[in-house]
Protein backbone atom coordinates (compact mmCIF):
# COMPACT_ATOMS: atom_id res chain seq x y z
CA UNK A 1 0.00 0.00 0.00
CA UNK A 2 1.57 3.41 -1.22
CA UNK A 3 1.04 6.64 0.31
CA UNK A 4 -1.12 8.22 -2.34
CA UNK A 5 -3.49 5.28 -1.88
CA UNK A 6 -3.81 6.11 1.81
CA UNK A 7 -4.05 9.54 1.41
CA UNK A 8 -7.16 8.56 -1.02
CA UNK A 9 -8.87 5.92 1.73
CA UNK A 10 -8.83 8.08 4.20
CA UNK A 11 -9.06 11.23 2.98
CA UNK A 12 -6.15 13.08 4.26
CA UNK A 13 -5.60 16.54 3.43
CA UNK A 14 -1.93 16.82 2.14
CA UNK A 15 -0.87 20.24 3.85
CA UNK A 16 3.03 20.44 2.74
CA UNK A 17 4.07 20.44 -0.82
CA UNK A 18 2.61 17.53 -3.43
CA UNK A 19 5.11 15.20 -4.09
CA UNK A 20 5.13 11.55 -5.69
CA UNK A 21 3.17 9.81 -2.85
CA UNK A 22 3.07 6.43 -5.19
CA UNK A 23 6.46 5.84 -4.55
CA UNK A 24 6.51 5.80 -0.89
CA UNK A 25 5.67 2.72 0.62
CA UNK A 26 4.79 3.09 4.64
CA UNK A 27 6.26 -0.22 6.49
CA UNK A 28 4.42 0.69 9.67
CA UNK A 29 3.33 3.46 12.14
CA UNK A 30 3.73 4.60 15.46
CA UNK A 31 0.96 6.78 17.41
CA UNK A 32 2.14 9.03 20.41
CA UNK A 33 1.85 12.98 21.46
CA UNK A 34 4.74 12.54 23.44
CA UNK A 35 7.88 13.31 21.34
CA UNK A 36 10.36 11.61 23.20
CA UNK A 37 8.44 8.27 23.12
CA UNK A 38 7.99 9.09 19.20
CA UNK A 39 11.83 9.24 18.71
CA UNK A 40 12.53 5.92 20.80
CA UNK A 41 9.45 3.94 18.82
CA UNK A 42 8.61 5.41 15.61
CA UNK A 43 10.99 3.54 13.11
CA UNK A 44 12.52 5.21 9.69
CA UNK A 45 9.68 4.96 7.11
CA UNK A 46 6.50 4.78 9.38
CA UNK A 47 3.92 6.55 9.56
CA UNK A 48 3.40 9.25 12.94
CA UNK A 49 -0.09 9.51 13.60
CA UNK A 50 -0.27 12.56 16.25
CA UNK A 51 -2.56 15.58 17.99
CA UNK A 52 0.06 17.86 17.68
CA UNK A 53 0.47 20.46 15.73
CA UNK A 54 3.68 22.60 16.29
CA UNK A 55 6.85 23.17 14.88
CA UNK A 56 8.91 20.87 16.32
CA UNK A 57 6.87 17.67 15.19
CA UNK A 58 9.28 18.40 12.18
CA UNK A 59 12.63 18.02 13.82
CA UNK A 60 11.23 14.49 15.36
CA UNK A 61 9.96 13.76 12.08
CA UNK A 62 12.84 14.96 9.84
CA UNK A 63 15.05 13.03 11.97
CA UNK A 64 13.51 9.71 11.93
CA UNK A 65 12.54 10.10 8.36
CA UNK A 66 8.97 9.04 9.07
CA UNK A 67 7.10 8.72 5.95
CA UNK A 68 4.59 11.12 6.78
CA UNK A 69 3.04 12.56 9.79
CA UNK A 70 -1.03 12.04 10.37
CA UNK A 71 -2.15 15.08 12.16
CA UNK A 72 -5.90 14.33 13.68
CA UNK A 73 -8.84 15.90 14.97
CA UNK A 74 -8.16 18.88 12.66
CA UNK A 75 -5.53 20.29 14.45
CA UNK A 76 -3.88 23.02 12.68
CA UNK A 77 0.00 23.41 12.10
CA UNK A 78 0.85 27.59 11.54
CA UNK A 79 2.11 28.48 8.38
CA UNK A 80 5.75 28.47 9.83
CA UNK A 81 5.36 24.30 10.78
CA UNK A 82 4.44 23.78 7.50
CA UNK A 83 7.10 25.78 5.54
CA UNK A 84 10.13 23.92 7.74
CA UNK A 85 8.17 20.96 7.11
CA UNK A 86 8.54 21.98 3.13
CA UNK A 87 12.11 22.89 3.56
CA UNK A 88 13.42 19.57 5.22
CA UNK A 89 11.05 17.44 3.38
CA UNK A 90 8.65 15.95 5.86
CA UNK A 91 4.99 15.38 4.41
CA UNK A 92 2.15 16.47 6.56
CA UNK A 93 -0.97 15.10 6.22
CA UNK A 94 -4.48 16.06 8.37
CA UNK A 95 -7.72 14.58 9.22
CA UNK A 96 -10.59 15.37 11.12
CA UNK A 97 -11.19 12.07 12.34
CA UNK A 98 -9.73 11.32 15.65
CA UNK A 99 -6.51 9.20 16.29
CA UNK A 100 -8.28 6.06 17.07
CA UNK A 101 -10.04 5.83 14.13
CA UNK A 102 -7.18 6.25 11.69
CA UNK A 103 -5.04 3.97 13.68
CA UNK A 104 -7.47 0.84 13.18
CA UNK A 105 -8.28 2.00 9.20
CA UNK A 106 -4.91 1.98 9.24
CA UNK A 107 -4.17 -1.17 10.81
CA UNK A 108 -7.02 -2.83 8.63
CA UNK A 109 -5.40 -1.45 4.82
CA UNK A 110 -2.79 -3.92 6.49
CA UNK A 111 -0.15 -1.14 7.71
CA UNK A 112 0.57 -2.90 10.95
CA UNK A 113 4.04 -2.38 12.80
CA UNK B 1 7.93 -5.11 12.01
CA UNK B 2 8.33 -7.87 9.77
CA UNK B 3 11.45 -8.39 7.74
CA UNK B 4 12.02 -7.34 4.16
CA UNK B 5 14.69 -5.94 1.88
CA UNK B 6 16.10 -2.52 2.83
CA UNK B 7 14.73 0.65 0.89
CA UNK B 8 16.87 2.30 -1.45
CA UNK B 9 16.98 4.91 1.17
CA UNK B 10 18.02 2.70 4.36
CA UNK B 11 20.82 1.93 2.40
CA UNK B 12 22.28 4.71 0.83
CA UNK B 13 20.83 6.82 3.76
CA UNK B 14 22.42 10.03 3.26
CA UNK B 15 22.48 9.79 -0.58
CA UNK B 16 18.77 9.80 0.56
CA UNK B 17 18.76 12.62 3.07
CA UNK B 18 21.03 14.75 0.53
CA UNK B 19 18.17 14.01 -2.12
CA UNK B 20 15.32 15.11 0.49
CA UNK B 21 16.85 18.46 1.21
CA UNK B 22 17.33 18.84 -2.94
CA UNK B 23 13.60 17.63 -3.40
CA UNK B 24 11.90 21.05 -2.31
CA UNK B 25 14.48 22.91 -4.69
CA UNK B 26 14.05 19.67 -7.26
CA UNK B 27 11.43 21.44 -9.54
CA UNK B 28 12.43 25.20 -8.90
CA UNK B 29 16.22 23.95 -9.82
CA UNK B 30 15.03 23.10 -13.31
CA UNK B 31 12.97 26.08 -13.50
CA UNK B 32 16.16 28.36 -12.53
CA UNK B 33 18.17 26.30 -14.94
CA UNK B 34 15.39 27.51 -17.64
CA UNK B 35 16.62 30.87 -16.88
CA UNK B 36 20.32 30.00 -16.13
CA UNK B 37 21.01 27.84 -19.89
CA UNK B 38 21.39 30.46 -22.63
CA UNK B 39 20.20 29.57 -26.37
CA UNK B 40 23.96 29.24 -27.10
CA UNK B 41 24.08 26.71 -24.43
CA UNK B 42 22.05 24.56 -25.66
CA UNK B 43 21.60 24.95 -29.86
CA UNK B 44 23.06 23.24 -32.99
CA UNK B 45 25.81 25.04 -34.04
CA UNK B 46 27.06 23.14 -36.44
CA UNK B 47 23.92 23.90 -39.30
CA UNK B 48 23.58 22.00 -42.05
CA UNK B 49 21.25 24.18 -44.81
CA UNK B 50 19.46 23.84 -47.70
CA UNK B 51 19.04 25.87 -50.77
CA UNK B 52 15.80 26.59 -51.88
CA UNK B 53 16.34 25.25 -55.23
CA UNK B 54 17.48 21.72 -54.10
CA UNK B 55 15.48 19.28 -54.85
CA UNK B 56 12.92 17.88 -51.59
CA UNK B 57 14.44 14.17 -51.92
CA UNK B 58 17.90 15.88 -51.63
CA UNK B 59 17.04 17.94 -48.40
CA UNK B 60 15.46 14.28 -47.04
CA UNK B 61 18.71 12.54 -47.43
CA UNK B 62 20.44 15.27 -46.21
CA UNK B 63 18.37 14.96 -42.73
CA UNK B 64 17.94 11.25 -42.64
CA UNK B 65 22.71 11.13 -42.86
CA UNK B 66 22.70 13.95 -40.13
CA UNK B 67 19.65 12.64 -37.94
CA UNK B 68 17.93 15.57 -37.96
CA UNK B 69 14.32 17.22 -38.37
CA UNK B 70 14.90 20.45 -40.14
CA UNK B 71 17.10 22.60 -41.90
CA UNK B 72 17.26 26.58 -42.76
CA UNK B 73 17.07 27.11 -46.17
CA UNK B 74 20.04 30.04 -47.23
CA UNK B 75 19.93 31.54 -51.03
CA UNK B 76 23.38 33.37 -51.25
CA UNK B 77 24.08 33.23 -47.53
CA UNK B 78 20.41 34.90 -46.68
CA UNK B 79 18.08 33.05 -44.55
CA UNK B 80 15.08 32.73 -46.69
CA UNK B 81 13.21 29.92 -44.86
CA UNK B 82 13.12 26.88 -42.81
CA UNK B 83 12.50 23.13 -44.13
CA UNK B 84 11.28 20.51 -41.76
CA UNK B 85 10.39 16.60 -41.96
CA UNK B 86 6.62 17.53 -41.55
CA UNK B 87 6.96 19.90 -44.95
CA UNK B 88 8.60 16.76 -46.42
CA UNK B 89 5.58 14.50 -45.89
CA UNK B 90 3.64 17.33 -46.88
CA UNK B 91 5.23 17.43 -50.41
CA UNK B 92 5.24 13.05 -49.83
CA UNK B 93 1.57 12.72 -49.85
CA UNK B 94 1.28 14.74 -53.07
CA UNK B 95 4.24 12.57 -54.43
CA UNK B 96 5.99 15.46 -54.98
CA UNK B 97 9.54 14.60 -53.67
CA UNK B 98 10.96 16.15 -56.84
CA UNK B 99 10.00 19.83 -56.10
CA UNK B 100 12.30 22.42 -55.05
CA UNK B 101 12.72 23.29 -51.27
CA UNK B 102 11.21 27.15 -51.86
CA UNK B 103 7.92 25.35 -53.08
CA UNK B 104 7.43 23.46 -49.41
CA UNK B 105 9.63 25.82 -46.61
CA UNK B 106 8.25 27.53 -43.85
CA UNK B 107 8.50 31.31 -44.61
CA UNK B 108 7.26 32.53 -41.39
CA UNK B 109 10.60 32.78 -39.46
CA UNK B 110 10.45 33.19 -35.61
CA UNK B 111 14.15 33.94 -34.24
CA UNK B 112 15.51 33.94 -30.68
CA UNK B 113 18.76 35.78 -29.66
CA UNK B 114 21.61 33.21 -28.70
CA UNK B 115 21.83 35.38 -25.76
CA UNK B 116 18.07 34.79 -24.91
CA UNK B 117 17.80 32.29 -21.67
CA UNK B 118 15.76 29.05 -22.32
CA UNK B 119 12.86 30.38 -20.92
CA UNK B 120 12.53 32.79 -23.93
CA UNK B 121 12.65 30.61 -26.00
CA UNK B 122 10.35 27.97 -24.67
CA UNK B 123 8.00 31.07 -24.84
CA UNK B 124 8.91 31.41 -28.20
CA UNK B 125 7.95 28.04 -28.80
CA UNK B 126 4.35 28.04 -27.35
CA UNK B 127 3.26 31.21 -28.93
CA UNK B 128 4.73 30.12 -32.46
CA UNK B 129 3.60 26.56 -32.37
CA UNK B 130 6.84 25.52 -34.20
CA UNK B 131 9.08 22.78 -33.87
CA UNK B 132 12.45 24.50 -34.38
CA UNK B 133 13.28 28.15 -34.12
CA UNK B 134 16.45 29.71 -35.75
CA UNK B 135 19.32 31.31 -33.75
CA UNK B 136 20.79 35.03 -34.41
CA UNK B 137 23.74 36.54 -33.18
CA UNK B 138 23.74 40.39 -32.15
CA UNK B 139 23.85 41.35 -35.94
CA UNK B 140 21.19 39.66 -37.16
CA UNK B 141 23.29 36.59 -38.27
CA UNK B 142 22.28 33.11 -38.60
CA UNK B 143 24.48 31.27 -36.01
CA UNK B 144 22.46 27.79 -34.95
CA UNK B 145 19.02 26.42 -34.91
CA UNK B 146 17.69 25.27 -31.63
CA UNK B 147 14.31 22.53 -30.86
CA UNK B 148 12.41 21.47 -27.86
CA UNK B 149 14.60 18.22 -27.51
CA UNK B 150 17.83 20.64 -27.84
CA UNK B 151 16.44 22.35 -24.78
CA UNK B 152 15.53 18.57 -22.80
CA UNK B 153 18.79 17.67 -23.68
CA UNK B 154 20.42 20.99 -22.63
CA UNK B 155 18.60 21.22 -19.02
CA UNK B 156 19.40 17.07 -18.25
CA UNK B 157 23.38 17.64 -19.11
CA UNK B 158 23.48 20.93 -16.78
CA UNK B 159 21.56 18.31 -14.15
CA UNK B 160 24.12 16.00 -14.81
CA UNK B 161 26.79 18.63 -13.81
CA UNK B 162 25.47 19.52 -11.10
CA UNK B 163 24.91 15.77 -9.57
CA UNK B 164 28.51 15.26 -10.59
CA UNK B 165 29.33 18.37 -8.64
CA UNK B 166 27.77 17.32 -5.30
CA UNK B 167 29.29 14.04 -5.67
CA UNK B 168 32.51 15.51 -5.61
CA UNK B 169 31.88 17.84 -2.56
CA UNK B 170 30.35 14.51 -0.81
CA UNK B 171 33.44 12.82 -1.81
CA UNK B 172 35.81 15.29 -0.67
CA UNK B 173 33.70 15.90 2.30
CA UNK B 174 34.11 11.94 3.38
CA UNK B 175 37.53 11.68 2.85
CA UNK B 176 38.20 14.78 5.20
CA UNK B 177 40.16 12.40 8.04
CA UNK B 178 41.92 10.76 5.31
CA UNK B 179 43.37 13.92 3.88
CA UNK B 180 44.67 15.48 6.84
CA UNK B 181 47.41 13.75 8.57
CA UNK B 182 48.12 14.31 12.23
CA UNK B 183 48.52 12.34 15.70
CA UNK B 184 44.72 13.44 16.37
CA UNK B 185 42.08 14.99 13.76
CA UNK B 186 39.34 15.92 15.08
CA UNK B 187 36.79 18.57 14.26
CA UNK B 188 34.08 20.07 16.59
CA UNK B 189 31.07 21.59 15.69
CA UNK B 190 29.55 23.97 18.70
CA UNK B 191 25.83 24.91 18.83
CA UNK B 192 24.63 27.63 21.22
CA UNK B 193 21.29 26.39 22.39
CA UNK B 194 18.71 29.24 23.73
CA UNK B 195 16.06 28.43 27.09
CA UNK B 196 12.90 28.20 25.66
CA UNK B 197 13.53 28.69 22.26
CA UNK B 198 11.12 25.86 21.04
CA UNK B 199 11.30 27.44 17.42
CA UNK B 200 14.41 26.59 17.07
CA UNK B 201 14.14 23.12 18.94
CA UNK B 202 16.02 20.11 16.98
CA UNK B 203 17.93 22.42 14.43
CA UNK B 204 20.99 21.54 15.85
CA UNK B 205 20.29 17.96 15.55
CA UNK B 206 18.86 18.59 12.14
CA UNK B 207 22.41 19.92 11.40
CA UNK B 208 24.58 17.50 13.13
CA UNK B 209 22.56 14.68 11.51
CA UNK B 210 23.32 16.28 8.18
CA UNK B 211 26.91 17.23 8.79
CA UNK B 212 27.45 13.11 9.70
CA UNK B 213 25.87 11.95 6.99
CA UNK B 214 27.94 14.70 4.49
CA UNK B 215 30.99 13.28 5.92
CA UNK B 216 30.41 10.50 5.41
CA UNK B 217 28.94 8.41 8.30
CA UNK B 218 26.98 5.32 8.67
CA UNK B 219 23.66 6.33 8.21
CA UNK B 220 22.59 3.94 11.20
CA UNK B 221 25.13 6.02 13.70
CA UNK B 222 24.01 9.34 12.02
CA UNK B 223 21.07 8.22 13.25
CA UNK B 224 21.44 7.35 16.90
CA UNK B 225 23.83 10.27 17.14
CA UNK B 226 20.86 12.59 15.84
CA UNK B 227 18.49 11.40 18.15
CA UNK B 228 20.51 11.63 21.48
CA UNK B 229 21.53 14.83 20.59
CA UNK B 230 17.97 16.04 19.84
CA UNK B 231 17.12 14.78 23.36
CA UNK B 232 20.26 16.77 25.25
CA UNK B 233 18.97 20.11 22.81
CA UNK B 234 15.43 19.78 23.97
CA UNK B 235 16.90 19.08 27.96
CA UNK B 236 18.89 22.40 27.06
CA UNK B 237 15.71 24.36 25.98
CA UNK B 238 13.07 22.69 28.34
CA UNK B 239 15.10 23.10 31.51
CA UNK B 240 18.13 25.23 31.82
CA UNK B 241 18.02 28.79 33.04
CA UNK B 242 20.17 30.79 30.51
CA UNK B 243 20.58 27.40 27.97
CA UNK B 244 23.85 25.85 27.32
CA UNK B 245 26.33 25.05 24.46
CA UNK B 246 25.90 21.98 22.55
CA UNK B 247 29.32 20.26 21.35
CA UNK B 248 30.12 17.79 19.24
CA UNK B 249 33.74 16.59 18.33
CA UNK B 250 34.02 13.85 15.38
CA UNK B 251 37.20 11.63 15.30
CA UNK B 252 37.30 8.54 12.73
CA UNK B 253 36.85 6.09 15.47
CA UNK B 254 34.35 8.33 17.73
CA UNK B 255 31.82 10.48 18.18
CA UNK B 256 31.62 12.67 21.27
CA UNK B 257 28.28 14.74 22.04
CA UNK B 258 28.19 17.12 25.30
CA UNK B 259 26.05 19.25 26.29
CA UNK B 260 26.85 22.07 29.22
CA UNK B 261 24.66 24.41 31.04
CA UNK B 262 24.74 27.15 33.97
CA UNK B 263 21.53 26.11 35.94
CA UNK B 264 19.25 25.08 37.46
CA UNK B 265 21.33 22.14 38.07
CA UNK B 266 19.46 18.11 39.02
CA UNK B 267 19.28 17.31 42.62
CA UNK B 268 19.30 13.61 42.12
CA UNK B 269 20.82 12.15 38.63
CA UNK B 270 19.35 9.00 39.60
CA UNK B 271 16.47 10.19 40.15
CA UNK B 272 16.08 11.70 36.36
CA UNK B 273 16.97 8.31 34.97
CA UNK B 274 14.03 6.70 35.65
CA UNK B 275 11.93 6.51 33.04
CA UNK B 276 8.97 8.43 32.90
CA UNK B 277 10.21 10.78 35.70
CA UNK B 278 10.21 14.60 34.89
CA UNK B 279 10.32 18.16 36.06
CA UNK B 280 8.74 19.75 32.99
CA UNK B 281 5.78 22.33 33.58
CA UNK B 282 2.29 21.81 32.24
CA UNK B 283 2.89 24.08 29.52
CA UNK B 284 5.87 22.26 28.16
CA UNK B 285 3.99 18.79 28.84
CA UNK B 286 0.91 19.22 26.45
CA UNK B 287 3.49 20.50 23.45
CA UNK B 288 4.32 16.88 24.21
CA UNK B 289 7.64 17.38 25.87
CA UNK B 290 8.18 16.03 29.49
CA UNK B 291 7.44 12.13 28.89
CA UNK B 292 10.38 11.35 30.98
CA UNK B 293 11.66 9.41 28.59
CA UNK B 294 14.85 11.74 27.00
CA UNK B 295 17.88 10.45 29.08
CA UNK B 296 16.63 6.89 28.40
CA UNK B 297 16.75 7.73 24.88
CA UNK B 298 19.92 8.85 25.02
CA UNK B 299 21.20 6.30 27.19
CA UNK B 300 19.68 3.26 24.29
CA UNK B 301 21.58 5.67 21.58
CA UNK B 302 25.10 5.66 22.68
CA UNK B 303 27.62 3.80 23.78
CA UNK B 304 28.44 5.11 26.62
CA UNK B 305 26.96 8.49 28.84
CA UNK B 306 27.76 10.72 31.89
CA UNK B 307 25.97 13.17 33.84
CA UNK B 308 27.36 15.54 36.08
CA UNK B 309 25.46 18.16 37.76
CA UNK B 310 25.50 20.67 40.77
CA UNK B 311 22.74 22.55 41.87
CA UNK B 312 22.73 26.23 41.15
CA UNK B 313 26.24 25.76 39.13
CA UNK B 314 24.88 23.28 36.08
CA UNK B 315 24.93 20.31 34.29
CA UNK B 316 27.20 18.43 31.62
CA UNK B 317 26.12 15.70 29.98
CA UNK B 318 28.73 13.72 27.93
CA UNK B 319 27.46 10.70 25.18
CA UNK B 320 29.75 8.87 23.00
CA UNK B 321 29.35 7.06 20.15
CA UNK B 322 32.02 4.27 18.84
CA UNK B 323 32.82 4.17 14.82
CA UNK B 324 33.18 0.72 14.17
CA UNK B 325 36.85 0.19 12.57
CA UNK B 326 35.58 -1.29 8.95
CA UNK B 327 34.25 0.87 6.84
CA UNK B 328 31.04 -0.12 5.78
CA UNK B 329 30.79 -0.89 1.90
CA UNK B 330 28.70 1.86 1.12
CA UNK B 331 31.62 4.47 0.99
CA UNK B 332 33.99 2.30 -1.08
CA UNK B 333 30.74 2.47 -3.59
CA UNK B 334 31.11 6.17 -3.80
CA UNK B 335 34.19 6.64 -5.22
CA UNK B 336 34.21 8.80 -8.37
Amino acid sequence: MNLQQIIEQLDLTVLTQPRDFTSVQPDGGYTSDLLSCVMAGAKANHLWITLQSHLNIVAVAALLEVAAVIITESAQPDPATIAKANEQGVVLLSTPKPTYEINGRLWEMGIRI
Amino acid sequence: MTSRTPTEQEIYGRRGRLITDRDATEISRVEELAYELKVHDVMTADLKTARPDMPLSQVLEILRVNRISGVPVLQDDQLVGILSLEDIVRAMQKNELSAPVSQYMTRKLVTVSNYDSIIKALQAFTDSRLGRLIVVDENGALTGMITKGDITHGILTALQRDYKEEELRRYRASHLFEDIISDRTTLVLRYQIKAHDFMHGGNASSNIKRALLRLGADPQIARRCGIAVYEAEMNLIIHTNNGGILKLEMEPHRITMSTTDDGPGIPDVSQVLQAGYSTASEQVREMGFGAGMGLINIKRCVDKMDIESTVGKGTKLTMRINVPFEKPSVHKDNKI
